[in-house]
């Protein structure tokens, strides 16, 4: 008996967690799968109906229009992030004073959550209370500043607040990265002559691959669920310009008794935060397994 | 152990279910300031008839949560005996098959609703596609078409009340020219398409509102009129600040209140935020209806009442829909909404010179035509259609789209969305 219960132990302690996630992760996708492929309107209805909710979904302004977005958002956000969360790290890295306090002060913005970045920003953005005001009442009349109403422009404005809510996230991971590296490989570049610049850019930047990756993978699964900092900072306007496909999928449901076409605006950000996720997974778990 | 245990359950089981008595679950989304005084005098009259009333409020959004958590209690087999749902989602939940079977039609029946509600009032409430028995009850009347101006800011500019939509502009080119704000209008897809109804139903008369917002005849949506209103639209867009995208409505309001914009288009709950700021109608603030040829857009609140199986509960539902419809809560509701009661035969006594007009004008309406359901407020299509016009209208609004491209859009948007 005990020690039936000395080897089963771990599975009975996991079996609820197990069963949990199966059915509330797991269970909830596959039901998300199964109501993409039925018509229902203001509530789910379980009769299949075909891929129709799919060509609705592509033949919808709105949807291409938040693809768009979303395209041009995950490109500038994740190569700010990381150019910036790079620099700061290297700067960081220089051994100088006070680098607990700035570290801190860098990592802080990960400690709001988006609905305040999003409200700060836009109050900082918006032409008449923000930096623009500020400007014109300095005494720079014709200064403008108008992004965030600027429909053209909108969706820079969410690039913006989401690079300064995690670009010092992206830099603790870099800090960790080549605070990890031993000091015996930078020591010997330094006697063979290198530079400062070329020992990060040909020695240290080349072994962060994993943390690229990690940080690439983070960034875009933030980048695809985005939602709060959209509907904090620009309720996907002016008009619909910043509509990104999260919003699309909850006003589907919630507003416009598209239960179904919701669904199927779900399974394809769930294929394309499974395209990123996948391979990751696949290249972690074959490492260790070659371990 | 065993015994206390006993006791317990059994205790358990009695104190839930020896209430017998009118019983009702609310889900709402009235918790300020002026709805949840007046939901207070509903609550109060309910307990004083012996009911039981289970308080489900779910705040924010402005009804988003609230239709959320109704949902899931819906998907969950478990619907609240009553909640907040209007015009033709009234429809669409009936077709789901959750109302029926319309118990307080007997109330409706022996309440006399049918002559206590206009015809196309009466209508809305009615499950089966208008024409069944009574599933909802309304509890008020929302006009949209209104025009509320700084009278300080009019005088001072030598502007009076404007009667068509050309001395409307020319009114606002003088604010413009004098500095002010013209326009003060917020940025958000709903309020864009509430500016444009007042102006379709304007421009394009009463007809072309029904054929297009009601009927959606594709011929109609394509038109020159339609054109025309669009152009009407890039013209109030210009009038606007360039702080308004994503600004909320009663931000703009405040703006009119301060002087420092001349006017906003927006319902009569606008002019709850004039009186809270101790402002008067015609003393400090106009309230007059935008230009249209004796049209009125009409939205009204109703509540709809769900399946149920406990007979308490349909007791509660009951008591519910006839004090909902009673004199008393409909005059006092609609003094604290700032809207006008749904019941045709209240006294407008106690109301204000803006709700006098507004009861004046909805008679006026309903003899010449000119009563028509707003669409910006779900009360002439359904969310899908709602949604599908309102994109198309608040993407013409915020950009440069020609008026001829956002008539072809809207026709488009309408066509896939059918």
């Amino acid at each position: 008996m005990f020690k039936w219960l000395e080897k089963n132990l771990p599975k009975i302690v996991m079996a609820p967690a197990v069963g949990l996630i199966g059915w509330f992760v797991y269970g909830f996708v596959l039901w998300t799968l199964y109501i993409s492929f039925t018509n229902s309107k203001i509530l789910p209805k379980y009769e299949l109906w075909g891929f129709g909710q799919y060509e609705k979904l592509w033949a919808s302004r709105k949807w291409l229009i938040s693809v768009d977005n979303l395209l041009v958002f995950t490109a500038l956000f994740l190569i700010f992030c990381i150019v910036i969360g790079i620099i700061l790290a290297i700067f960081l890295d220089q051994k100088i004073r006070a680098e607990g306090v700035l570290r801190t002060i860098y990592l802080y913005p990960m400690a709001l959550s988006f609905i305040v970045t999003g409200t700060a920003w836009k109050w900082i953005l918006n032409p008449t209370l923000g930096i623009q005001k500020m400007f014109i009442d300095l005494g720079f009349e014709n200064f403008t500043f108008d992004w965030l109403v600027n429909r053209e422009m909108a969706i820079y404005t969410i690039v913006i607040a989401g690079v300064w809510q995690s670009a010092g996230f992206v830099m603790a991971l870099f800090l960790a990265g080549l605070r990890s590296v031993e000091d015996e490989i930078i020591k010997a570049a330094k006697i063979d002559g290198a530079g400062l610049f070329t020992v990060y850019w040909k020695i240290l930047l080349p072994m962060m691959r994993p943390v690229f990756f990690t940080s690439f993978v983070i960034l875009v699964h933030i980048s695809i669920k985005s939602y709060d900092l959209i509907v904090a900072l620009t309720q996907g306007g002016p008009g619909i310009s910043t509509t990104m496909p999260a919003l699309f999928m909850t006003q589907a449901a919630f507003h416009k008794s598209q239960v179904g076409l919701s669904a199927a605006s779900a399974m394809m950000m769930f294929m394309a935060v499974a395209a990123v996720i996948i391979p990751y997974l696949y290249s972690e778990l074959r490492r260790e397994n070659a371990r | 152990m065993k015994k206390l245990l006993i006791a317990l359950i059994a205790f358990a089981f009695t104190s839930t279910s020896s209430y017998a008595g009118p019983k009702i679950e609310v889900l709402h989304w009235w918790t300020s300031g002026g709805e949840a005084a007046a939901l207070k005098v509903l609550k109060d009259d309910f307990a004083a008839n012996g009911g039981e009333w289970l308080d489900m409020p779910v705040t924010g959004g402005g009804g988003d949560a609230a239709n959320v958590a109704l949902k899931a209690r819906i998907v969950a087999g478990d619907p609240p005996s009553a909640s907040q749902i209007k015009g033709p989602t009234i429809q669409e939940y009936d077709q789901e098959g959750v109302v029926a079977p319309y118990n307080i039609d007997a109330i409706a029946q022996s309440e006399g609703w049918d002559n206590l509600l206009d015809p196309m009032i009466a209508a809305i409430h009615k499950c089966e596609n208008n024409s069944g028995p009574y599933c909802a009850a309304p509890v008020n009347i929302h006009r949209i078409d209104w025009m509320w101006a700084n009278k300080a800011v009019f005088d001072a500019n030598g502007i009076s009340v404007p009667s068509t939509w050309d001395e409307l502009n020319a009114a606002a080119e003088k604010l413009k020219a004098a500095g002010i704000i013209p326009f003060a209008h917020g940025g958000q897809a709903w309020q864009d398409a509430t500016v444009f109804e007042a102006v379709a139903m304007g421009i394009g008369g009463n007809n072309y509102y029904k054929n297009c917002y009601v009927d959606l005849k594709e011929s109609c949506l394509r038109s020159e009129t339609t054109v025309k209103v669009f152009d009407q639209m890039r013209k109030l867009q210009s009038y606007t600040d360039e702080g308004s995208p994503g600004r909320d409505w009663n931000v703009a309001t405040g703006m009119v209140i301060e002087g420092k914009a001349g006017f906003q288009i927006m319902g009569d709950w606008a002019k709850g935020e004039f009186t809270a700021a101790g402002k008067v109608p015609g003393v400090d603030y106009y309230c007059a209806a935008t230009p249209s040829n004796n049209g009125y857009l009409y939205n009204v609140d109703s509540f709809i009442f769900y399946k149920s199986s406990d007979p308490d509960k349909q007791a509660g539902q009951q008591l519910l829909a006839k004090l909902m419809m009673g004199k008393n809560f409909q005059k006092v509701f609609n003094l604290y909404k700032g809207s006008i009661p749904a019941r045709l035969d209240v006294s407008m006594d106690e109301f204000d010179k803006c709700a006098k007009t507004s009861n004046a004008d909805i008679k006026t309406a309903g003899a010449k035509g000119g009563l028509v359901p707003s669409f910006a407020h779900g009360m002439a299509q359904g969310n899908t259609m709602k949604a599908a016009l309102q994109d198309i209208i608040t993407e013409h609004f915020n950009s440069d789209m020609s008026s001829v491209d956002a008539a072809n859009a809207l026709a488009d948007s309408v066509l896939a969305n059918m």
